[in-house]
């Protein structure tokens, strides 16, 4: 696809187990942006990670997600990955018994869809290149799948995921919580290098640590389940620098958290 | 228990199988006394498993069939379960019958022996008679095994002197083909001291057929010698099939034991090695794939006798729709079995919500200098394993397949056949997509 990547989130409602998370939100992430998510815990960033690509304990009450156009929340998780939308998650799962690099191959060659298989030449060689990038070591490739790795390999992990399915939009959940400094640096190369129009990037984050290295054009603040505040970078600085109780005072808010009753 | 005093089958049918086979007296011998011992002893009590119920006696006990000229001639879908090139050894029976057997002058020559039990009976006696249905399978442990001694047919010899290495691994397909028939298979294996070896047995049926099968598997390795054996089992769904395997393993041997039961019908499966022989070690994968109504009982066992004896169980069951398997896992260490290390690992993954799965660990530890552990879990399919998966653009029915072959990996990964490994495959996708 040639046109630039659009996803458009408009008035979205999450609930979980009956309980009502995401209350509103309304955001467009176009290809070649950077969107950063920040927020107190339990506001909600999170659960619109999850919501966004179709976990099965998340249930959209309202509200309309589309991608280039299309509407998301009719397609399979699958569906979803294979038209672009990919969710680097914060408690990646564990499969015993697949290697890493079998896997790869399988999710890269779904994308590319049956008699377009990439050869496993080609293939090798683009994994060996993009495990270079990321600092990991070769025998990754024949690991299986998260087990046993520690916090910090599960996330490169997904980086090297990320940089081998080339996403259209990209949805990163907390990728920078656990990791040391090194490690957040060949992450935030990792993203750094795929920033190009072919690309948006959703980058939900506790911290303002990440954003030192990936520098975000835009700024949202999530309480009680919905983007209270959005600006630039200077937003996730002045957040880092002063905490979130101004944000607070300036909106009335008492309990930010997104479970407290309306 | 109410003791049924009549005879099972008549003395007539167990004498007339004796003597088409040209056996010796005291085969036919033991034969009429395990008969005997058939109608007044139980069924064995098996753990979590009704089979009382199940068809141990009503089939035809012998069926004779022509031998073979080429195994070409045999159906594609039982012919594959061989390879028989000029340099292969391939044993075949149909039914009651060795129709077909195949091996190198070279290997004649250096005084291995592989062919059916009558002949090996009547030319290596001594050998027969002291490993037949005696430390290994005993004829009174219950009624099938008394039931298998009296009615078995055609069987194997595969002999191994001391210190012969055998590269290429012993073939064996054993097929039950036609309405109502009974299989007794019997393979007999032995090597000698140093002897290294490796045997594939397949135990096949026709698709619709409904066989009895009443199968015995007994295992003798000598001293430092080295086996692996693995034992599949592709009968069709209404095949009655018991198979009772005994392994005893020598000083310092190496044995290595594969068995899938891929049935289709009732299965009761008993793997149990005696570990002897001081510093052996011995390895058994178990692999079953249960579905429709299917019931199966797997059992693998090893007991430990000698010091510095090592094992490991590693088994895993699938099972779809309404199938429901037991699968036990015992390690067995006796007094002065010092040093001994056994593990094990058995797991289940259900696939439906009508499946069951059971697994069971056991360990029995009179030593105290030994060490042991197991590990078991029965399961379905995580949700957010499969979310996962799907999350990078795997279909469902992909993603599932990575989960059910990831967790069969480590049985199936370190098969040491491939094209054995490749036929398990094969079995497998055939019962997850039919």
């Amino acid at each position: 696809m040639s046109t630039v990547p659009k996803l458009t989130i408009k008035d979205l409602q999450v609930s979980i187990e009956e309980k009502e998370i995401l209350k509103g939100v309304n955001l467009e992430v176009k290809g070649g942006e950077i969107h950063a998510i920040m927020g107190p815990n339990g506001t909600g960033k999170s659960t619109l990670a999850q919501a966004l690509m179709g976990h099965p304990r998340y249930e959209v009450t309202s509200g309309d997600v589309s991608l280039d156009g299309e509407d998301v929340l009719e397609m399979e998780v699958d569906e979803r990955a294979r038209k672009g939308l990919f969710l680097a998650m914060q408690y990646p799962s564990e499969i015993s018994g697949v290697t890493n690099s079998d896997f790869l191959r399988s999710a890269v060659n779904a994308k590319r869809g049956e008699g377009n298989e990439v050869s496993i030449m080609k293939f090798i060689k683009q994994m060996d290149k993009k495990m270079d990038q990321l600092n990991m070591d070769e025998s990754f490739a024949n690991r299986y799948l998260n087990e046993g790795f520690s916090g910090g390999e599960k996330k490169r992990n997904e980086i090297l995921q990320l940089l081998m399915l080339e996403p259209r939009i990209a949805i990163l959940d907390e990728i920078d919580s656990g990791l040391d400094i090194d490690a957040l640096k060949v992450v935030a190369e990792g993203v750094n290098g795929m920033r190009n129009p072919n690309t948006g990037f959703l980058i939900i984050t506790h911290y303002q640590r990440l954003l030192n290295y990936v520098t975000p054009d835009f700024v949202h603040v999530t309480m009680q389940g919905r983007i209270v505040k959005s600006g630039g970078p200077e937003l996730a600085e002045r957040l880092e620098a002063e905490g979130y109780d101004w944000v607070k005072e300036e909106l009335g808010i008492e309990d930010e958290t997104a479970e407290q009753q309306a | 228990m109410s003791v049924n005093t009549e005879q099972l089958f008549d003395r007539q049918i167990v004498t007339q199988i004796s003597q088409s086979q040209e056996e010796p007296t005291w085969m036919l011998q033991k034969r009429l006394a395990a008969l005997d011992e058939a109608a007044k002893l139980s069924l064995p009590k098996l753990e979590k498993t009704r089979i009382d119920r199940w068809n141990f006696t009503s089939f035809d006990p012998y069926r004779g069939e022509e031998a073979l000229t080429t195994i070409d001639t045999l159906p594609e879908n039982v012919r594959q379960f061989v390879s028989a090139e000029k340099e292969d050894h391939v044993f075949v029976q149909k039914n009651s019958s060795p129709v077909y057997q195949q091996l190198s002058a070279d290997l004649k020559e250096k005084g291995v022996i592989f062919t059916d039990i009558a002949t090996a009976a009547r030319e290596h006696g001594d050998l027969v008679q002291k490993h037949f249905m005696t430390d290994g399978i005993n004829p009174n442990e219950h009624r099938l095994a008394a039931l298998h001694t009296a009615l078995f047919s055609g069987g194997l010899l595969l002999y191994v002197p001391k210190n012969v290495a055998v590269e290429l691994p012993f073939q064996a397909l054993f097929w039950a083909s036609g309405k109502g028939v009974g299989n007794f298979p019997h393979v007999l294996v032995v090597l000698e001291t140093g002897a290294n070896a490796s045997i594939i047995a397949n135990f096949v049926s026709d698709e619709d057929s409904d066989a009895v099968v009443n199968g015995a598997f007994e295992v003798f390795l000598g001293d430092n010698a080295r086996l692996s054996v693995a034992s599949l089992h592709t009968h069709g769904e209404e095949t009655t099939e018991v198979a009772y395997r005994r392994t005893v393993v020598g000083r310092d041997a190496h044995l290595d034991w594969t068995v899938g039961d891929l049935n289709g019908g009732r299965t009761i499966s008993d793997n149990t090695t005696h570990m002897q022989g001081s510093g052996s070690n011995g390895e058994i994968k178990a692999i079953t794939v249960g579905a429709g109504e299917q019931r199966s009982n797997i059992t693998s066992t090893f007991h430990h006798w000698g010091t510095h004896t090592e094992t490991n169980i590693v088994a895993r069951g699938v099972m779809l729709d309404a199938a429901q398997t037991i699968l036990n896992g015992v390690t067995k260490i006796e007094k002065g079995a010092t040093k001994a290390n056994g593990v094990q690992a058995e797991k289940v993954l259900m696939l439906s919500p009508e499946a069951r799965g059971d697994a069971n660990p056991i360990l029995l530890i009179d030593e105290n200098d030994v060490q042991a552990g197991h590990a078991a879990s029965v399961g379905k399919i995580d949700p957010i394993q499969m979310f996962y998966l799907m999350s990078r653009g795997l279909s469902r029915r992909q993603a599932e397949r990575l989960v059910i072959f990831g967790f069969v990996g480590p049985v199936l990964d370190t098969i040491p056949f491939d094209s054995l490994r490749e036929r398990i495959t094969d079995v497998i996708e055939g019962k997850l997509s039919s």
